[in-house]
């Protein structure tokens, strides 16, 4: 099922009495998600992310603004009728009934025309067990389950009724590193096998980055970019953006644009053509980094980091706006490495500038 | 000698315990044994310290005695109709609590207005409502004639009436402390829950009875335990309804059977209390042991 977000907006009222002004939470969001697509809403929180998810589930009104499933206006309608699976942050899974009380749930609500016979419900029940594969635990009680159970079941719970839409609160918060790495790839083979649209929220870049078709970045309830993961990664649209993907994250720098050069502090480092002398930021992925003997960008080495696959060098520079900064080198670069000055030359496609005042991205 | 109970670490355990059970033994446990000899001693006088001999004729008096056949049946009528009762209302009035917003705290307020007012106030704000005097038939009579009813003698009266005006009251004082364990129990409930149910399009008597009801069950548990054992111990608000001569009154209690065979009118007999106390505690005990019973079934922790 296609979803439209048309404008939405919700504003809350403050609860602080001398600043009277509303709370916008989400503004002016406008965005057409693709049928059968995984999207993942990324921000830091309070960046009206959940308020995006619950606005599309229904349990909150817009406060203006359209949503449509397909052709459908679901502005409007209330949760139940818009044929939503909603999987919540805590689970929410009803404590005193049995997994397989809990699957049925939703099925036992269903009235007049699409009231099932028992053994529908059950073997509906069943299917959305086996697709989550915790089809053996059906009589035990969530106390008596692990994290990723729970949340196993909190899936086939929202997904027993086939929903148009699959809306996933953070889904993975709650688990432990390991068992978050195992959880995510499941929801992304539950998606595939299921094909439903699939929205799921996450303030975790790289949880985002590695199961999404497309992910949305929001801050302050501005969305700040839509797009592919890697292309929100190699191309992104600010500052904000730039920084807030990416493990370890992008280092930045004050520079100046002189003569269609880019400097670093006195460091000449980069041919940029066609831009106007001015102050920027400028933004260096950590693998956008080149060791090199005679390299532009000049650095004082704090210290090395060997991580196996690859070499973490840490250095200082100047005109970093971190203390440090980090750039991360293939083992392979069996480079000198002694206290004292480190030197780099940089990839071009690595290097991002962006405008001192808007933060906005100057492309060159 | 002390370095080695020290050491013995169950020893020491009990030697932590021995204060408060010493406490407990001689205020709580010795009494109890206590009652129960004297319910075997046939004609004990706690004057002289004696008895003429050991057997369950105190029993088998206090069992054939009409007056605890009466108490035992006021008690029973009390429990059977005050406990679900006051329990059910409290449970309405706490979920329409929780359900509204403004004014909420003012109602909160009012509710539990009872708890905190002595005994002997309502027993007289009781007295205005239902007392026919010389001058006056009570403002719950003047009701009745306006609407065309005959005035009905609530205190001294049928024993309906009585019986009427005692539950009535007893649901009124109890319905406080209900109200206030069932509110905060209803404001526990995590919203998640409700949401979940909203998205599945759960009807609202259905997330009644299959979510909130589970959810608050050991609270409504807890007090329909209490309550039980509450009701069974009724004697002082029979008092302030009634006066102290309740056997006449048709309105004794098992507490108030106890009491009076203690220190009543016609009284003087601890044999006769003690084994009416025991009957009470054995009843009790059934009780509750009938509600742990029903409740691990029903009852979600």
């Amino acid at each position: 099922m296609e979803v439209v977000l048309q404008n939405l907006t919700k504003k809350f009222p403050s609860r602080d009495k001398k600043n009277r002004g509303d709370v916008i939470a989400v503004s002016d969001f406008t965005f057409k998600i693709p049928d059968g697509e995984l999207i993942g809403l990324l921000g830091p929180s309070g960046c009206g992310k959940s308020t995006t998810l619950h606005l599309i589930s229904g349990l909150q009104k817009p406060t203006s603004g359209r949503i449509f499933f397909g052709e459908d206006d679901v502005t409007d309608l209330p949760p139940e009728n818009r044929g939503i699976g909603l999987v919540f942050q805590n689970y929410a899974l009803y404590p005193h009934l049995t997994v397989k009380q809990n699957i049925l749930f939703p099925l036992q609500n269903l009235k007049g025309k699409d009231k099932l016979s028992k053994e529908e419900m059950l073997e509906k029940a069943h299917e959305a067990a086996k697709l989550v594969q915790i089809d053996e635990l059906m009589d035990r009680k969530p106390g008596q389950l692990s994290g990723g159970q729970q949340q196993r079941v909190a899936i086939a719970r929202a997904l027993v009724k086939m929903p148009r839409v699959l809306l996933l609160d953070e889904p993975l918060s709650n688990l432990d590193a390991r068992l978050r790495l195992q959880t995510r790839e499941e929801i992304r083979r539950i998606q595939r096998e299921t094909k439903i649209t699939t929205i799921f929220v996450t303030h975790d870049q790289e949880e985002a980055m590695s199961i999404s078709d497309r992910i949305v970045v929001m801050k302050d309830g501005v969305v700040h970019q839509i797009g592919k993961p890697q292309d929100v990664y190699d191309d992104p649209a600010n500052l904000f953006v730039a920084k807030f993907l990416g493990t370890p994250p992008i280092n930045v720098f004050d520079g100046q644009i002189r003569d269609g050069r880019l400097y670093i502090g006195e460091d000449e480092v980069l041919d940029v053509k066609g831009i106007s002398e001015r102050e920027v930021y400028v933004g260096i992925r950590p693998e956008g980094f080149l060791l090199q003997e005679n390299g532009p960008m000049r650095c004082k080495l704090s210290r090395v980091e060997v991580m196996g696959r690859d070499i973490s060098v840490v250095a200082e520079n100047k005109a970093s706006l971190n203390p440090t900064i980090r750039a991360i080198i293939g083992t392979e670069n069996n480079v000198n490495m002694q206290q004292g000055m480190v030197r780099f030359a940089l990839l071009p496609r690595k290097v991002l500038l962006f405008d001192k005042k808007t933060e906005e991205r100057i492309k060159f | 000698m002390m370095k080695k109970i020290l050491k013995n670490s169950s020893a020491k355990g009990w030697l932590y315990l021995l204060p408060a059970l010493l406490f407990l033994g001689i205020f709580m446990v010795y009494p109890l044994i206590d009652v129960f000899i004297y319910s075997f001693e046939e004609g004990y006088n706690s004057a002289s310290q004696t008895y003429f001999g050991v057997g369950s004729y105190n029993y088998s008096y206090v069992l054939h005695d009409p007056y605890f056949l009466q108490a035992v049946n006021n008690t029973f009528l009390l429990v059977i109709i005050t406990v679900p009762l006051s329990t059910g209302i409290a449970l309405l009035i706490s979920v329409g609590l929780n359900s509204i917003k403004p004014l909420r705290n003012l109602f909160q307020t009012v509710y539990f207005l009872p708890y905190v007012t002595n005994t002997l106030a309502v027993g007289l704000v009781f007295m205005i409502l239902f007392k026919k005097t010389a001058y006056s038939d009570g403002f719950i009579n003047l009701i009745i004639n306006w609407f065309g009813g005959a005035s009905v003698d609530f205190i001294e009266g049928p024993y309906w009436a009585k019986m009427f005006v005692l539950c009535f009251y007893t649901i009124w004082v109890v319905m406080p402390f209900k109200i206030l364990i069932l509110t905060s129990a209803l404001a526990s409930v995590n919203q998640e829950y409700y949401n979940a149910a909203k998205v599945d399009g759960t009807s609202k008597a259905r997330t009644f009875i299959r979510i909130t009801l589970p959810m608050i069950s050991p609270m409504i548990f807890y007090l329909v335990i209490t309550g039980f054992i509450g009701a069974f111990k009724a004697y002082s608000d029979v008092v302030a309804l009634f006066g102290t001569n309740l056997n006449a009154a048709e309105m004794n209690t098992i507490v108030g059977y106890v009491y009076d065979m203690l220190y009543g009118d016609s009284g003087g007999y601890p044999s006769y209390a003690a084994a009416a106390a025991i009957i009470l505690f054995a009843i009790v005990l059934t009780i509750t042991c009938i509600n742990l019973l029903i409740s691990k079934k029903n009852v979600h922790y």
